[in-house]
């Protein structure tokens, strides 16, 4: 034990309990480190890692490269706008050129599902999947659950759902994923045009109501509605979208046990929750996004450990 | 795999003595010092050594941090088996204290080595010393010697010395193990 039983952070469904378990207690170290004065260890000094980011992204990649700079690594960024992938280059050649440069670990963010699968069997790096398409992006629900377990003192046996667009959220997969395997409750609540048909077979309950939902969970995971990946309309307006499944104070006020409120942003104030309830104290938010370094510092390291000199 | 006492309870305790002399010989009320135990195993020692200079020697609020060095190790994927990270548990800053680092047994002098950067995070020190139970003579990688001993032991390369405490195997004692 105290290695993962993977080679790549390509999702959650690959990984076991202990692999979840492990990266939780070397994130709990990690936490430590980047609350000192000096928040760098130099563990990953000769490792050097690659940011491919083919779709757009802010906070995820800040994260990314601040845990690797947070461990010693060298980095090295390309976004796709600024590529040759615009020349004709294909993604297997894009990457090639980039680990003929030395790179140890790719981490990936890619508009198609199962891009961070094929390169793992084309290319010999490691390779961390930071969201691909509607797929998996294993990173945030680790960090999900993790301050889940941070403020409830654990996963198991917690209510949890997840509220908006299911459709086309890889965080949502993700955490089901995640959340069961750690023995949570998982509720999806949306618009039905935005869960998808057979979720019921991942073993998560499907309710409309939000009030109901709210009512039934120890914690409420809130998404964004993902205008960009929307090519029809789902719903008939975003005013609409809001009364039926947005988030305001005065419900968390009515229900009558304090639910904590996540979202991984970034947030669309006053369209899925409103401002007093993304401040309020039931809120996560910010805590999300610290543990966010952390655990991508955990998992950056447990992988560079397999690499072995 | 043979066995050799090295040090018995009665041994460790008078040389816990004598140490926690040593070190308020040179830091009198310990008000600009701090004690930094090394995990997983040097915390053991340091905490015995508070124990006794608050209680036997009645040093008030002295203050004890525990370190781990894992993140800080030059052997990282270098070993067969993944090193596994501690605690570090150290709720003061260090800028312009007196540190003694305490470790139980001081061999190639790599650990400390890595605590002498880890300690760097926490501010700088007005100076750092070395505290150790046992100083394995002739073993040095690195040019590192301790400031307090307890014991000096002569041991070749195949002989690992074994450190037990009181508070995990019920007895405070020192063994010289045959790998």
């Amino acid at each position: 034990m105290d290695q993962l039983s993977v080679a790549h952070l390509l999702g959650i469904k690959y990984l076991k309990p202990s692999d979840i378990e492990l990266i939780f207690k070397t994130a709990d170290h990690f936490k430590e480190v980047i609350n000192r004065p000096i928040k760098k260890v130099p563990s990953l000094r000769d490792i050097t890692i690659a940011n491919l980011f083919f779709e757009n992204s802010t906070r995820t990649k800040l994260s990314f490269e601040l845990a690797e700079k947070r461990l010693s690594a060298d980095v090295i960024n390309f976004s796709a706008s600024q590529s040759s992938l615009k020349k004709g280059e294909t993604l297997i050649d894009t990457v090639n050129n980039i680990l003929s440069m030395k790179v140890d670990i790719v981490v990936m963010r890619h508009a198609h599902v199962g891009a961070g699968v094929f390169l793992s069997k084309h290319v010999n790096a490691k390779i961390i999947n930071a969201g691909d398409g509607t797929h998996e992006h294993p990173t945030q629900a680790l960090l999900d659950s993790y301050s889940i377990r941070e403020k409830l003192g654990t996963v198991k046996g917690k209510k949890i759902v997840i509220i908006g667009d299911i459709l086309h959220s890889r965080v949502a997969l993700s955490n089901i994923f995640a959340l069961q395997m750690q023995g949570a409750e998982v509720k999806v609540c949306g618009p039905t045009t935005l869960i998808p048909k057979y979720i019921t077979s991942l073993g998560v309950s499907v309710e409309t109501n939000l009030k109901k939902a709210l009512e039934w969970c120890d914690v409420a995971n809130v998404l964004r509605v993902q205008n960009e990946r929307m090519d029809i309309n789902y719903f008939p307006s975003t005013r609409e979208y809001t009364q039926l499944f947005g988030i305001n104070k005065e419900m968390l006020d009515n229900l009558e046990k304090k639910i904590v409120i996540m979202h991984p942003g970034p947030i669309n104030r006053g369209v899925e929750i409103t401002s007093d309830v993304a401040d309020s104290e039931q809120s996560i938010i910010l805590n999300q996004v610290e543990n966010g370094v952390a655990i991508r510092m955990a998992v950056i390291y447990l992988l560079a450990e397999q690499i072995k000199k | 795999m043979s066995k050799k006492i090295l040090l018995n309870s009665k041994d460790i305790e008078i040389i816990l003595h004598r140490l926690a002399c040593q070190l308020i010989e040179n830091h009198n009320d310990f008000s600009d010092t701090v004690l930094i135990g090394l995990q997983p195993r040097g915390s053991f020692l340091a905490n015995r050594l508070v124990q006794l200079l608050e209680n036997d020697y009645g040093i008030k609020e002295l203050k004890l941090g525990l370190l781990d060095i894992t993140f800080y190790r030059d052997d990282f994927r270098r070993r067969s088996e993944p090193l596994v990270a501690t605690s570090t548990e150290i709720n003061f800053l260090i800028e312009d204290k007196k540190v003694i680092i305490i470790d139980d047994v001081l061999y190639s002098g790599r650990s400390v080595r890595a605590a002498l950067t880890a300690i760097q995070s926490f501010g700088r020190p007005l100076n750092i010393e070395l505290l150790v139970l046992i100083d394995r003579r002739f073993s040095r990688h690195l040019p590192i010697q301790p400031n307090y001993r307890g014991r000096q032991v002569d041991a070749i390369n195949e002989e690992k010395v074994m450190v037990t405490w009181k508070e995990t195997h019920e007895i405070d004692a020192v063994y010289l193990e045959q790998k």
